[in-house]
């Protein structure tokens, strides 16, 4: 039986987009730093989809390169950095992760592994704010300083956030949907774990007036893809992701939203 | 450049019409490039089979009001700038199947 507990203890899923990976570690401290850290996408009695073991290191003991590097051999996916190295079989789902006792390396595994995920689903994590409202998902996409954040803040109690950094999209009953991810940016607060259709993805752009403006679909591509998560040097998801994009915009509204950092702007946004 | 050498699309790209513009991904360096209403005349007239020069002939000056000299002269800007890129594929024999990106002809 303690043996039994003790194994349990040491599992977390950890379900994002609906996608649930387990991560084990012999460290139960770091399991409940990443419970604590994954509040609201935990699921402990969920299957998972995919499974991760963590090896955990002394920090600084993989090196010092900020640069990712995700490549694919063989069906076997290295994802790498300065601070964590991962290795993740696509055909029996499941790898390892070396790292540091903290959260940010397993957070940034975690949005590499989504973003490989969801490549072949028809999806895609895109640098983008997204809140729910009146049933409907809407997505503010921008670079850093863009506004992503301040809409967020600027949301109305009606309208339930789904990230204020890093929306998750995937293509589902013949449309797309958007689902709340922990991803946080300068509002530090975790999505809500809910999804909703897409209706619209704004690209924020601040401005003397609130104004919105219909895009033309290259337009709205080249924008979609300036956005996108990406992270692998391998030419067959480079493809998909560009299909994806590409249909995206032909099948979900895509506007540029000029607005004065106010409250008013959202009640343009229904 | 020699007109008469023999353009076709590389197959380590993912391409797609919106509108007007022809998006092209580059499979290699995800590089985006988009290409205008003439240009992407050229792209999807070059099969690999037909040469730069017919294509121009044939397709460009038939449907838009240029003169040939001028609108080879851009063709072949055009073909050179996205073959640098690995997007186009020249080769002086027609090519005999799906170009892959590795064999020119």
């Amino acid at each position: 039986m303690s043996q039994l507990t003790s194994t349990i203890d040491r599992d977390i899923v950890i379900e994002i987009g609906d996608v649930p990976v387990r991560v084990r570690t012999g460290d139960l401290a770091f399991l409940h730093l990443l419970e604590k850290r994954y509040t609201g996408f935990v699921n402990r009695r969920s299957c998972a989809e995919f499974d991760f073991d963590v090896d955990l290191t002394p920090p600084g003991d993989l090196g010092a390169d900020d640069n990712v590097r995700v490549l694919q051999r063989s069906g076997r996916w290295s994802l790498e950095r300065g601070d964590f190295h991962a290795e993740w079989d696509s055909a029996s789902k499941s790898g390892n992760i070396r790292q540091s006792a903290n959260p940010y390396s397993i957070d940034s595994i975690l949005r590499i592994v989504h973003t490989l995920v969801l490549s072949k689903q028809g999806g895609f994590l895109v640098h983008a704010a997204s809140a729910v409202r009146n049933g409907r998902a809407f997505l503010f996409a921008g670079v850093s300083g863009a506004g992503k954040t301040t809409i967020a803040r600027l949301a109305p109690e009606n309208a339930t956030l789904l990230t204020d950094e890093i929306s998750y999209v995937r293509e589902q009953d013949g449309g797309y949907s958007a689902f709340g991810t922990p991803f946080t940016g300068e509002l530090a607060k975790v999505g809500d774990n809910v999804c909703a259709p897409i209706a619209a993805l704004y690209l924020l752009a601040k401005g003397p007036q609130n104004r919105i403006e219909p895009l033309a679909h290259a337009e709205a591509a080249r924008a979609l893809l300036a956005n996108i998560l990406f992270f692998a040097e391998d030419a067959d998801l480079v493809k998909l992701v560009f299909a994806s994009a590409c249909e995206f915009v032909t099948r979900v509204p895509v506007y540029r939203l000029t607005f004065v950092p106010d409250t008013r702007v959202w009640e343009m946004i229904a | 450049m020699n007109n008469r050498r023999y353009v076709a699309r590389s197959s380590d790209i993912a391409a797609r019409r919106l509108g007007n513009e022809m998006m092209i991904m580059s499979g290699k360096d995800s590089t985006l490039f988009s290409l205008n209403e003439v240009a992407t005349m050229i792209w999807e007239a070059s099969d690999g089979l037909t040469t730069l020069d017919e294509i121009v002939e044939h397709k460009i000056c038939q449907e838009f009001d240029v003169e040939l000299p001028e609108a080879l002269r851009d063709a072949e800007a055009l073909a050179e700038a996205l073959a640098e890129h690995g997007i186009f594929l020249l080769s002086d024999e027609p090519f005999q199947s799906s170009p892959s990106g590795k064999e020119q002809k």
